[in-house]
């Protein structure tokens, strides 16, 4: 049992919460607070009739601090329901980025026809600049703003990772 | 429907007596002037002013330990709830449930950095098992109602209410505690069949078992400790306990090992260390009990029973886990064990008492009456004449932080659950003399003792006016060393005697002290006085301050050093020389 030399692994944890006053700080308190690692955050009301947020948390660390962390959060009295959807089989995990390049000559052409390989859309395009908007994995999202990077890349705004579980099966 | 409508001052008071609360510890200001004008008006509760808010919520500790039932505060805005801070952290560590009534500047004021504004619910966040801002009057009923259950159901805890001074003073409805549900908190209490009948199984086939039992068992109430008994002399297994576990389990129980852990009897830690089955019971495997991690009894199968799914696995993977309160789950062990006609190979248990009595054999707390050179009274011998001198009285025992507190552990013996009172988790000086205060106030006709030691004493010193105010007849007993005695330990056992900041004036004179807040001051000045001032402190029907002038040179043994495994157990300062206790690991470890 080396709980300590076991590896690295990172869980995707959908959280479902009273949309109340403080209870993100709550969760983020929780992380802090015990040294847990925050890879990605993302956090929305999505149930406005019985007032209830999700929260879709990235985390690593080793299987017994992922099951800590799951322990950890149910414990928290706003909390209804943890689902560690890396466990529980296949999921869909998305993130959004708005990209901005500048970009003038050549390098237009260019940024455009990466854009067009991530299925990225333009959303503001200025004289010297456009303002890409590209959905997908994080990877992609990381393999897109790389890419980027020797064209002109300006300013990047990710709204970090959502997922969902495949099939009719609620969190 | 009638809409009949209340202050929010008035409903406080409604939703309090609605909970059958008794007794509040508090301390008013500004923001809190409705409340006590309402507190004023009414008769059913008593208010006990307290002289420092960190006190109230000892205090409060303390009635809740003792009684079971939630205790409740009542403070300012501020400096009052920031007061509050350490006794939450110390309740939320202890599994204590506690209500915490905190006032609020106007809520139109919030975020304006008012006078005495304080964010409190941000503050208290991560030492409150769950906090509220009240923001409409209307709200205020069923937060409260819902406080008092979250704190009291599953792992107790403090919850903390803040107040806005304009929500207590606006009009609102009321409604009853029946008519509260909480929407997401219900932890489970029956532990799940199978995992039941799987530790069952496993009991019934150990050789070497144990019973590891702490707080939780406690906290579950008499009636868990009353099925931990039966199941224990039912197996036949030793039984050893926590620090918050003491009481727990009879100590006069011949199969009883004593507390294990840091400073636990040898037999009870070399028994977890060779154990082959370890039934855990509300106990979390803290670091003070497991020491050294990878060393932790290497050969064993463990079972855990505890109400809180994050204390399973967090420390020390185990083999059975059983989610559940300790009462409902021990009857359904007991009832298993019986049905399944369970019993433990007789032979093998035999052989592993011989090994048990063979460590027992050693006596570990066994002291030198005149070690040291020392002529001054031991502080053992001052706290076994002391439980001597309690066996037959009700008595309850509070304690506060540092090497009194593990001789008190060690040499009094706890019948019953629920008269043992310290400071576990957190460790903080200055809860021992409020909180035997706040048992004082629960069970007026019991003998109420804090054993404490001078600096811990002065950190929540000013309660002796409280005690004296309201006549109760709480015995402050202190072991006077003038040191910091475990800090002082430590550093002459590894920092070579270097005694940096840890030694102490002599004054003050606390004889002299409790005269000057009209309490009776006895000191003891050698062993030979120690009986009689006992015997006086007793019979003085009011507060006494005892001083028993001790050995300052006194180690507290056996010892396991931080970061040792329970079999590198020293067993008193000849030995301490000759183990490797000064590992690199051990000494970042506290
Ligand atoms: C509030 C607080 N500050 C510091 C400590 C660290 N500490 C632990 S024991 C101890 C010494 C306690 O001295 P005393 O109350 O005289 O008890 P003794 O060990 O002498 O019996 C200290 C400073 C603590 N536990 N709590």
């Amino acid at each position: 049992m080396n709980a300590e030399t076991a590896a690295i692994e990172y869980h995707t944890i959908g959280v479902l919460v009273d949309n109340e006053p403080g209870v993100l700080a709550r969760v983020i308190g929780l992380f802090s607070g015990r040294g847990y690692n925050i890879e990605s955050l993302t956090v929305s009301e999505v149930d406005p009739t019985n007032r209830m947020s999700r929260i879709t948390i990235v985390t690593s660390g080793t299987p017994m601090i992922i099951e800590q962390i799951k322990a950890q959060l149910s414990r928290l009295v706003p909390v209804h329901r943890v689902s560690d959807l890396t466990m529980e089989g296949p999921h869909v995990q998305r993130e959004l980025a708005l990209i901005k390049v500048r970009s003038t000559g050549e390098h237009r052409v260019e940024s455009l026809r990466i854009a067009d390989i991530f299925r990225a859309n333009v959303v503001d395009s200025t004289n010297d600049s456009f303002t890409f908007q590209v959905v997908g994995s994080t990877d992609k999202l990381n393999a897109f703003i790389e890419l980027m990077q020797p064209l002109g890349l300006i300013d990047v705004s990710r709204t970090g990772v959502v997922a969902i579980a495949r099939g009719n099966k609620p969190l | 429907m009638s809409k009949e409508v209340f202050s929010g001052a008035e409903i406080v008071l409604k939703a309090l007596k609605d909970q059958g609360v008794e007794v509040v510890f508090g301390y008013p200001g500004g923001v809190t002037l409705p409340l006590y004008d309402e507190i004023y008006k009414q008769n059913f509760l008593r208010h006990v002013l307290v002289r420092h808010e960190q006190a109230a919520v000892h205090a409060a500790e303390g009635y809740a330990r003792s009684t079971n039932k939630v205790g409740v505060v009542i403070v300012t805005s501020g400096p009052g709830a920031t007061n509050t801070v350490t006794g939450l952290t110390d309740a939320l560590m202890d599994s204590i449930p506690l209500v915490c009534i905190a006032g609020q500047v106007p809520t139109q004021l919030i975020g304006n950095d008012a006078f005495q504004e304080a964010d409190t619910t941000g503050i208290t966040r991560s030492c409150t098992k769950h906090n509220y801002l009240v923001k409409d009057v209307n709200d205020l009923a069923r937060v409260l109602h819902e406080a008092f259950y979250v704190a009291r159901s599953g792992r107790p805890g403090p919850v903390l209410i803040d107040l806005p001074k304009d929500v207590a003073v606006g009009k609102g409805a009321y409604v009853s505690a029946d008519k509260v549900k909480h929407r997401t908190y219900k932890p489970r209490v029956k532990g799940e069949r199978a995992a039941i009948q799987r530790a069952v199984k496993l009991l019934a086939a150990a050789k070497r078992p144990i019973v590891y039992a702490g707080g939780g068992v406690i906290n579950s109430g008499p009636e868990a400790s009353a099925l931990l008994t039966r199941l224990t002399r039912m197996t036949g297994a030793p039984c050893t306990l926590t620090l918050m576990g003491l009481g727990a389990f009879p100590a006069s129980d011949p199969q009883f090992l004593g507390m294990l852990g840091m400073h636990g009897t040898y037999e009870a830690n070399l028994a977890m260390h060779d154990c082959d089955v370890m039934l855990a019971v509300g106990a979390r495997f803290d670091d003070r009990v497991t020491g050294k991690l990878s060393a932790f009894a290497p050969g064993a199968k463990k079972i855990h029973i505890d109400i809180d799914p994050s204390s399973i696995n967090k420390n020390v993977l185990v083999d059975v886990a059983i989610v559940g309160d300790v009462m409902a789950v021990l009857e359904d062990i007991v009832a298993e064990w019986q049905e399944t006609r369970s019993r433990i190979d007789a032979k093998a248990l035999k052989a592993w008492w011989v090994q048990i009595e063979e460590w027992r054999g050693r006596k570990c707390l066994r002291y030198k009456p005149n070690g040291n050179g020392s002529t001054l009274t031991k502080p053992q011998y001052a706290i076994e004449r002391l439980f001597h001198h309690l066996k037959d009285r009700e008595s309850y025992v509070a304690t506060d932080v540092g090497q009194h507190q593990m001789w008190a552990a060690q040499y009094i013996g706890f019948e019953q659950p629920n008269h043992w009172l310290t400071s576990g988790g957190l460790g903080t000086m200055g809860y021992g003399m409020p909180a035997a205060m706040g048992a004082q106030f629960a069970h007026p006709k019991a003998t109420c003792v804090v054993v404490t030691s001078e600096a811990s004493l002065q950190m929540n010193i000013q309660e002796l006016g409280t005690i004296e105010a309201y006549k109760q007849p709480v015995k402050v007993f202190i072991l006077r060393n003038n040191t910091l005695g475990m800090v002082r330990q430590w550093q002459e056992m590894f920092y070579e005697d270097r005694l940096s900041e840890s030694v102490l004036e002599q004054k003050p004179d606390f004889v002299k002290l409790a005269d000057a807040y009209g309490i009776k001051g006895l000191r003891a000045t050698k062993p030979e006085e120690v009986d009689d001032v006992i015997a006086a402190m007793l019979a003085h029907p009011g507060p006494v301050v005892v001083e028993i002038l001790t050995d300052p040179r006194e180690n507290v043994f056996p010892m396991i050093p931080a970061g040792a495994a329970h079999n590198e157990i020293i067993l008193g300062a000849g030995e301490a020389d000759d183990t490797d206790e000064g590992s690199a690991e051990g000494m970042v470890l506290v």
